[in-house]
Protein backbone atom coordinates (compact mmCIF):
# COMPACT_ATOMS: atom_id res chain seq x y z
CA UNK A 1 0.00 0.00 0.00
CA UNK A 2 2.73 2.27 0.61
CA UNK A 3 5.11 1.22 -2.42
CA UNK A 4 6.52 4.58 -4.11
CA UNK A 5 5.73 6.44 -1.12
CA UNK A 6 9.43 7.45 0.17
CA UNK A 7 8.22 8.86 4.19
CA UNK A 8 12.06 10.64 4.89
CA UNK A 9 11.71 12.91 1.49
CA UNK A 10 8.83 15.47 0.92
CA UNK A 11 7.17 14.66 -1.95
CA UNK A 12 6.64 17.33 -4.84
CA UNK A 13 3.65 17.52 -7.22
CA UNK A 14 3.16 20.50 -9.78
CA UNK A 15 -0.87 21.30 -10.27
CA UNK A 16 -1.09 23.19 -13.65
CA UNK A 17 -4.31 21.11 -15.15
CA UNK A 18 -6.88 18.73 -13.89
CA UNK A 19 -5.12 15.81 -14.12
CA UNK A 20 -2.59 16.82 -11.77
CA UNK A 21 -5.72 17.55 -9.12
CA UNK A 22 -6.01 14.33 -9.30
CA UNK A 23 -2.59 13.17 -8.72
CA UNK A 24 -2.64 15.14 -5.84
CA UNK A 25 -5.13 13.23 -4.06
CA UNK A 26 -3.33 9.93 -4.76
CA UNK A 27 -0.57 11.42 -3.43
CA UNK A 28 -2.03 12.75 -0.18
CA UNK A 29 -3.88 9.57 0.01
CA UNK A 30 -0.49 7.12 -0.39
CA UNK A 31 1.18 9.52 2.60
CA UNK A 32 -1.97 9.46 4.86
CA UNK A 33 -2.16 5.79 4.43
CA UNK A 34 1.29 5.61 4.93
CA UNK A 35 1.45 7.49 8.42
CA UNK A 36 -1.80 5.18 9.54
CA UNK A 37 -4.53 8.13 9.59
CA UNK A 38 -7.91 6.12 10.35
CA UNK A 39 -10.31 5.60 6.89
CA UNK A 40 -12.51 8.56 8.48
CA UNK A 41 -9.06 11.03 8.68
CA UNK A 42 -7.75 10.32 5.00
CA UNK A 43 -10.81 10.74 3.60
CA UNK A 44 -10.74 14.13 5.68
CA UNK A 45 -7.21 15.05 4.35
CA UNK A 46 -7.62 13.90 0.53
CA UNK A 47 -10.87 15.96 0.54
CA UNK A 48 -9.12 18.76 1.32
CA UNK A 49 -6.38 18.68 -0.57
CA UNK A 50 -8.57 18.26 -3.41
CA UNK A 51 -10.19 21.32 -2.54
CA UNK A 52 -7.09 23.30 -2.24
CA UNK A 53 -5.41 21.69 -4.77
CA UNK A 54 -8.25 23.14 -7.61
CA UNK A 55 -8.37 26.90 -5.80
CA UNK A 56 -4.30 26.68 -6.54
CA UNK A 57 -5.18 25.73 -10.12
CA UNK A 58 -8.17 27.75 -10.75
CA UNK A 59 -7.82 31.26 -8.39
CA UNK A 60 -3.75 30.67 -8.36
CA UNK A 61 -3.31 30.29 -11.91
CA UNK A 62 -1.31 26.88 -11.48
CA UNK A 63 1.64 26.09 -8.83
CA UNK A 64 2.82 22.79 -6.77
CA UNK A 65 2.07 20.81 -4.01
CA UNK A 66 4.76 19.15 -1.36
CA UNK A 67 3.75 16.45 1.01
CA UNK A 68 6.03 15.59 3.92
CA UNK A 69 5.04 13.52 7.22
CA UNK A 70 5.36 14.84 10.27
CA UNK A 71 5.74 13.45 14.26
CA UNK A 72 5.85 15.07 17.26
CA UNK A 73 7.13 12.19 18.84
CA UNK A 74 3.93 11.27 19.94
CA UNK A 75 1.79 11.31 17.16
CA UNK A 76 2.60 10.89 12.81
CA UNK A 77 0.51 13.53 10.70
CA UNK A 78 0.99 14.26 6.99
CA UNK A 79 1.71 18.01 5.61
CA UNK A 80 1.10 19.57 2.65
CA UNK A 81 1.81 23.16 1.63
CA UNK A 82 -0.16 24.46 -1.28
CA UNK A 83 2.02 27.21 -3.19
CA UNK A 84 0.99 29.66 -6.08
CA UNK A 85 2.26 33.57 -7.50
CA UNK A 86 -1.25 34.00 -8.50
CA UNK A 87 -2.97 37.72 -7.63
CA UNK A 88 -3.21 36.57 -4.07
CA UNK A 89 -6.59 36.57 -1.87
CA UNK A 90 -7.47 40.60 -0.96
CA UNK A 91 -9.95 39.96 1.81
CA UNK A 92 -9.27 36.89 4.04
CA UNK A 93 -12.70 36.99 6.17
CA UNK A 94 -14.27 37.10 3.15
CA UNK A 95 -12.67 33.82 1.41
CA UNK A 96 -13.26 32.11 4.52
CA UNK A 97 -17.07 32.39 4.87
CA UNK A 98 -19.46 29.93 3.33
CA UNK A 99 -21.14 30.04 0.48
CA UNK A 100 -18.71 33.36 -0.58
CA UNK A 101 -17.06 32.33 -4.04
CA UNK A 102 -15.38 34.94 -6.90
CA UNK A 103 -15.10 31.72 -9.47
CA UNK A 104 -18.65 30.46 -9.96
CA UNK A 105 -17.73 27.40 -7.25
CA UNK A 106 -20.09 26.54 -4.62
CA UNK A 107 -17.71 28.72 -2.08
CA UNK A 108 -16.87 25.83 0.32
CA UNK A 109 -13.57 24.76 -0.52
CA UNK A 110 -11.19 27.19 1.58
CA UNK A 111 -13.49 27.26 4.78
CA UNK A 112 -14.43 23.19 4.46
CA UNK A 113 -10.89 22.58 3.98
CA UNK A 114 -10.19 24.38 6.94
CA UNK A 115 -12.74 22.49 8.79
CA UNK A 116 -11.28 19.32 7.55
CA UNK A 117 -7.64 19.53 8.85
CA UNK A 118 -6.61 19.86 12.48
CA UNK A 119 -3.77 22.72 11.54
CA UNK A 120 -3.96 25.47 9.04
CA UNK A 121 -2.12 28.33 7.93
CA UNK A 122 -2.25 30.69 4.85
CA UNK A 123 -0.08 33.65 4.26
CA UNK A 124 -1.30 35.74 1.04
CA UNK A 125 -0.28 38.32 -1.02
CA UNK A 126 -0.94 40.40 -4.38
CA UNK A 127 3.42 40.11 -4.40
CA UNK A 128 4.50 36.78 -3.44
CA UNK A 129 0.80 34.84 -3.86
CA UNK A 130 -0.69 32.47 -1.92
CA UNK A 131 0.87 29.68 0.20
CA UNK A 132 -1.48 27.51 2.29
CA UNK A 133 -0.01 25.07 4.51
CA UNK A 134 -1.74 22.06 6.35
CA UNK A 135 -2.03 19.60 8.46
CA UNK A 136 -3.59 16.48 9.71
CA UNK A 137 -2.43 14.01 12.56
CA UNK A 138 -3.20 10.06 13.72
CA UNK A 139 -5.54 9.83 16.53
CA UNK B 1 -9.13 12.12 -20.82
CA UNK B 2 -11.31 9.04 -19.19
CA UNK B 3 -14.73 8.74 -20.26
CA UNK B 4 -17.50 7.27 -17.38
CA UNK B 5 -20.04 4.93 -19.06
CA UNK B 6 -23.65 4.86 -18.93
CA UNK B 7 -25.15 1.82 -18.83
CA UNK B 8 -29.40 0.99 -19.77
CA UNK B 9 -31.42 -1.43 -17.53
CA UNK B 10 -35.03 -1.16 -18.80
CA UNK B 11 -36.20 2.32 -17.74
CA UNK B 12 -33.24 3.11 -15.97
CA UNK B 13 -29.34 4.63 -16.42
CA UNK B 14 -27.00 3.31 -14.46
CA UNK B 15 -23.79 4.97 -13.88
CA UNK B 16 -20.95 3.32 -11.66
CA UNK B 17 -18.17 5.78 -11.80
CA UNK B 18 -15.38 3.71 -10.92
CA UNK B 19 -12.12 5.93 -11.45
CA UNK B 20 -11.12 9.03 -9.61
CA UNK B 21 -12.43 11.67 -11.83
CA UNK B 22 -11.10 14.56 -13.41
CA UNK B 23 -12.87 17.39 -13.08
CA UNK B 24 -13.59 17.32 -16.56
CA UNK B 25 -14.73 13.77 -16.62
CA UNK B 26 -17.21 14.90 -13.99
CA UNK B 27 -18.47 17.61 -16.33
CA UNK B 28 -18.67 15.34 -19.16
CA UNK B 29 -20.61 12.61 -17.65
CA UNK B 30 -23.14 15.85 -16.41
CA UNK B 31 -23.26 16.36 -20.21
CA UNK B 32 -23.60 12.14 -21.18
CA UNK B 33 -26.20 11.79 -19.11
CA UNK B 34 -28.62 14.50 -20.31
CA UNK B 35 -28.30 13.25 -23.96
CA UNK B 36 -28.79 9.86 -23.39
CA UNK B 37 -31.84 10.60 -20.92
CA UNK B 38 -33.21 12.45 -23.84
CA UNK B 39 -32.11 9.60 -26.38
CA UNK B 40 -33.47 7.11 -24.40
CA UNK B 41 -36.72 8.67 -22.66
CA UNK B 42 -35.80 6.86 -19.37
CA UNK B 43 -37.02 7.67 -16.32
CA UNK B 44 -34.69 7.13 -13.63
CA UNK B 45 -31.19 7.41 -12.98
CA UNK B 46 -28.97 5.41 -10.54
CA UNK B 47 -25.43 6.93 -9.69
CA UNK B 48 -23.30 4.62 -7.88
CA UNK B 49 -20.35 6.05 -6.02
CA UNK B 50 -19.41 2.74 -3.70
CA UNK B 51 -15.95 2.86 -5.53
CA UNK B 52 -15.60 6.64 -5.01
CA UNK B 53 -12.71 7.04 -1.74
CA UNK B 54 -13.76 11.27 -1.64
CA UNK B 55 -16.54 13.14 -2.68
CA UNK B 56 -15.38 16.91 -2.74
CA UNK B 57 -17.34 20.04 -3.56
CA UNK B 58 -16.76 19.94 -7.10
CA UNK B 59 -17.90 16.41 -7.07
CA UNK B 60 -20.80 17.18 -5.17
CA UNK B 61 -22.18 20.27 -7.11
CA UNK B 62 -22.20 17.38 -10.52
CA UNK B 63 -24.21 15.31 -8.80
CA UNK B 64 -26.63 18.31 -7.64
CA UNK B 65 -26.41 19.34 -11.09
CA UNK B 66 -27.13 15.97 -12.73
CA UNK B 67 -30.20 15.96 -10.37
CA UNK B 68 -31.52 18.75 -11.29
CA UNK B 69 -31.27 18.41 -14.97
CA UNK B 70 -32.57 14.94 -15.16
CA UNK B 71 -36.00 16.37 -13.03
CA UNK B 72 -36.63 18.37 -15.63
CA UNK B 73 -36.20 16.05 -18.41
CA UNK B 74 -38.29 14.15 -16.57
CA UNK B 75 -36.21 11.60 -14.95
CA UNK B 76 -35.69 11.04 -10.96
CA UNK B 77 -31.80 10.70 -10.04
CA UNK B 78 -30.70 8.49 -7.19
CA UNK B 79 -27.44 8.09 -5.91
CA UNK B 80 -26.20 5.27 -4.07
CA UNK B 81 -23.65 3.51 -2.20
CA UNK B 82 -22.16 6.25 -0.22
CA UNK B 83 -19.19 5.33 2.42
CA UNK B 84 -19.33 6.17 5.66
CA UNK B 85 -16.02 8.25 5.77
CA UNK B 86 -17.24 10.22 2.67
CA UNK B 87 -20.70 10.89 4.60
CA UNK B 88 -19.15 11.93 7.46
CA UNK B 89 -16.96 13.91 5.70
CA UNK B 90 -19.29 15.50 3.24
CA UNK B 91 -20.97 17.17 5.91
CA UNK B 92 -18.05 18.51 7.93
CA UNK B 93 -17.51 20.38 4.45
CA UNK B 94 -20.49 21.49 4.62
CA UNK B 95 -22.47 20.31 1.16
CA UNK B 96 -26.02 19.41 1.41
CA UNK B 97 -26.26 17.90 -1.05
CA UNK B 98 -29.42 19.41 -2.19
CA UNK B 99 -32.03 17.72 -3.95
CA UNK B 100 -30.12 14.76 -4.21
CA UNK B 101 -32.62 11.34 -3.52
CA UNK B 102 -29.95 8.66 -1.71
CA UNK B 103 -30.07 4.70 -1.44
CA UNK B 104 -27.83 2.18 0.06
CA UNK B 105 -27.65 0.13 -2.86
CA UNK B 106 -28.62 -0.05 -6.94
CA UNK B 107 -31.35 -2.53 -5.60
CA UNK B 108 -32.86 0.30 -3.11
CA UNK B 109 -32.09 2.54 -6.07
CA UNK B 110 -34.56 1.14 -8.22
CA UNK B 111 -37.04 -0.02 -5.63
CA UNK B 112 -37.00 4.39 -5.04
CA UNK B 113 -37.06 5.09 -8.87
CA UNK B 114 -39.89 2.64 -9.31
CA UNK B 115 -42.13 4.06 -6.52
CA UNK B 116 -41.47 8.04 -6.92
CA UNK B 117 -42.50 6.47 -11.12
CA UNK B 118 -45.94 4.92 -10.00
CA UNK B 119 -46.62 7.94 -8.05
CA UNK B 120 -46.47 10.20 -10.73
CA UNK B 121 -48.17 8.06 -12.99
CA UNK B 122 -51.27 7.61 -10.20
CA UNK B 123 -51.14 11.47 -10.08
CA UNK B 124 -51.17 12.26 -13.42
CA UNK B 125 -54.22 9.33 -13.58
CA UNK B 126 -56.04 11.06 -11.04
CA UNK B 127 -55.40 14.68 -12.76
CA UNK B 128 -57.38 13.40 -15.83
CA UNK B 129 -58.76 10.94 -16.44
CA UNK B 130 -59.08 11.00 -19.77
CA UNK B 131 -55.63 10.68 -20.18
CA UNK B 132 -54.96 7.69 -22.00
CA UNK B 133 -51.36 8.50 -22.45
CA UNK B 134 -50.43 8.46 -18.91
CA UNK B 135 -50.82 4.50 -18.84
CA UNK B 136 -47.41 3.16 -20.22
Amino acid sequence: MTAGVDLGHPQAQAIQSDEDVVRVRQLVRAVAVAVKLSLVDQTKVVTAASELARNTLVYGGGGSVEVTTVDNGRRMGVRIVFADSGPGIADLDLAFTDGYTTGGGLGLGLSGARRLVDEFEIETSAEAGTRITVTKWSR
Amino acid sequence: MERVPILKIGDILLVSIQLDMSDQTAVQLQDDLAERIVATGCHGVIIDITALDIVDSFVGRMLSTIASISKVLDAETVVVGMRPAVAITLVELGLSLNGIRTALNVERGMELIAAARADELEYQLDDDPDAETAIP
